[in-house]
């Protein structure tokens, strides 16, 4: 379930009108922002940025960037972006970065549906000028590189169907593969990358009911192994997405320095989606609110923003 | 195609006994009279006249499917046929636009409710499979610019891998199957340009006898030369029946592209003329044989 608050009755050209008073001489009202973004979904969100564009002849988007700095303007930026375009320019950043962000890459191919994914695809072809999978293709290599191409291209079929006498098989293929250590990379890459949703937690639950323990547990290993890091973050992606993003955040908060990315990324990406149930799970997990920790970690206008993401009162 | 569909509808429609006896003692060609005085089919007329009929119906079939559901049921078909049939799904993922290969990956969904990677990976056992699965997974970028260093080196990377290495072991070539996969089709057909200018051969000439590689190269590079070379063969004299069923594939399925590219009339009508013609020296060569 969605955190965001949105009121019952929107005016987007009150909210433009108010986001250009926000903007307009000595300093900005971040607050004002704020109250205003961070209570809109993203449909208003982009009425408002046409509305704006229609008013005053200026990107919104442009005119944010310019008044604001640090890891607010980068959630704000994040935030106010269609979500399609929002991905693409996650996976872009993950993908340029001189040690590329194998796992943000893993995380936005394996955690949406296959038509929000077809979507990230098409924003990242108008924004880039190149395909996702050229890009992920360009700038990795080896195995790392066979498994994130394939789960950037996949489209998965989207059904309910389950095929026990597959899920059989496959969790002895991925038993089998784990177990030699010697891991035979193409059939794991080809069972992750082209199974449905649904095919593949019905493997994994075979393969727990048949070893006694997870799939990840046995692949646990050395930190080194690029390749076993990044089908780590796979299998886990599209065994439990919500587990895997609570661990996200609570190793984006713990860790010294807070790791501002990932939280703004996980917070942003999941308000609209199902950043209540997350919170219910890190609570469980660390007997910590979410808010509280957050409020702990961050400070100013960014912690403003990140708490009412997450559905906390003014 | 070659067939009069209205002289055969009034002779199938007419209830006629006596129309229909003096049907058999006259059409000599298509009817003989045996040992026992029975007028039968003459077995290889007939042969001819239900691959006739075939092709009709399927170019019919064809034409009135939408283009993504005809296109899922091409590609099904060819993954169930086997190895021969493989250079239809290469057709398939890379002569169509990006919309039109996702439109039919969709329309697979919702036929066999299994994606399309899924059952390549299922039924296809073979070396070719990476490739497919590559080829069939791309949403290629179709818009300008090409970065022309880039696709100079990867010409070398495809020359190196094709002349040094194991041609044999091309189909598992990681950096030459990531390059035909994801690429844009303007950027491999800068490649294709360069290729040709460093190495004085054609990218296409140098995969001589390499099966789908080279159908891969051909429908990305230059689709004329094989959609031509897929033409000439269905209207060979000892074209087999897949080839021709190959004409009516292409014929229905690329009639925009074909126009555009100056085929119809002339080149279409040299073929239909020459089915046609296939037709009449079969019925009279039936003919001859009483």
């Amino acid at each position: 379930m969605a955190t965001i608050d949105v009121p019952e009755q929107v005016s987007v050209l009150a909210d433009a009108e108010a986001l250009r008073k926000a903007c307009k001489g000595w300093g900005t009202d971040e607050k004002a922002i704020i109250s205003v973004l961070g209570h809109r979904n993203a449909v208003q969100r982009k009425q408002i940025r046409l509305a704006y564009e229609d008013l005053y002849q200026e990107d919104l988007i442009k005119r944010l960037e310019s008044e604001l700095s640090g890891d607010f303007e980068k959630a704000v930026y994040r935030w106010i972006l269609d979500p399609a375009d929002r991905d693409a320019v996650l996976a872009n950043v993950a993908i340029k970065k001189l040690s590329p962000d194998h796992h943000v890459i893993v995380e936005i191919s394996c955690t949406r549906s296959p038509e929000e994914h077809l979507a990230v695809r098409r924003a990242y072809q108008a924004r880039f000028k190149h395909s996702l999978e050229e890009d992920v293709a360009a700038h990795t290599k080896g195995d790392t590189r066979k498994l994130l191409v394939a789960l950037v291209s996949a489209f998965r079929y989207d059904g309910e169907e389950i095929n026990t006498r597959v899920a059989n098989s496959e969790a002895k293929i991925l038993h089998e593969a784990v177990k030699d250590k010697e891991f035979n990379h193409e059939e794991i890459i080809r069972i992750l990358s082209t199974r449905s949703k649904m095919q593949l937690m019905a493997t994994f639950n075979r393969y727990r009911d048949d070893h006694g323990t997870t799939i990840t547990k046995n692949l646990e290993g050395d930190s080194g192994d690029e390749f076993l890091k990044t089908l780590r973050t796979t299998i886990r992606c599209l065994n439990d997405p919500k587990k895997y993003f609570e661990k996200v955040l609570r190793n984006s908060i713990r860790r010294v320095g807070t790791d501002e990315d990932a939280l703004t990324r996980v917070i942003v990406t999941r308000a609209e989606k199902d950043l209540k149930d997350i919170k219910e799970l890190y609570y469980k997990r660390n007997s910590v609110p979410l808010d509280q920790a957050v409020a702990k970690d961050t400070a100013g206008d960014y912690k403003a923003l990140l708490l009412t993401l997450l559905g906390k009162e003014d | 195609i070659g067939v009069d569909e209205k002289s055969l509808i009034s002779i199938l429609t007419n209830s006629n006994e006596e129309h229909k006896r003096s049907l058999w003692k006259g059409s000599s060609k298509l009817f003989i009279e045996d040992e026992n005085g029975f007028e039968r089919w003459d077995q290889s007329s007939i042969k001819i006249l239900k691959h006739q009929f075939n092709r009709f119906r399927d170019a019919v079939v064809l034409s009135l499917l939408h283009p993504w559901e005809r296109d899922a049921r091409l590609i099904e078909k060819a993954i169930r046929k086997g190895p021969k049939h493989y250079n239809v799904i290469v057709e398939m993922a890379c002569t169509r636009s990006s919309d039109q290969l996702l439109g039919a990956r969709k329309a697979y969904h919702s036929l066999f409710h299994h994606s399309i990677e899924e059952h390549l990976v299922t039924h296809i056992k073979g070396r070719e499979r990476k490739l497919l699965v590559a080829l069939v997974s791309a949403y290629r970028y179709e818009g300008p610019g090409v970065n022309e260093d880039v696709a100079k080196s990867e010409a070398q990377i495809l020359y190196e891998a094709i002349n040094n290495g194991d041609k044999n072991k091309l189909l598992d070539h990681e950096d030459a199957i990531m390059i035909l996969a994801t690429r844009s089709k303007q950027h491999l057909q800068a490649l294709y340009r360069h290729y040709n200018q460093s190495y004085d051969k054609t990218l296409a000439q140098d995969l001589e006898g390499e099966g789908i590689l080279k159908d891969t190269v051909e429908c990305l590079c230059t689709p004329q030369t094989y959609f031509t070379r897929v033409l000439e063969a269905a209207v060979k004299e000892d074209a087999d029946e897949e080839s021709k069923r190959a004409l009516t594939r292409v014929i229905v399925t690329q009639k925009e592209q074909l126009v555009k590219e100056g085929f119809v009339p002339n080149k279409i009508q040299d073929i239909l003329l020459g089915l046609y013609k296939d037709f009449m020296l079969a019925s009279i060569a039936s003919g001859d044989v009483k």
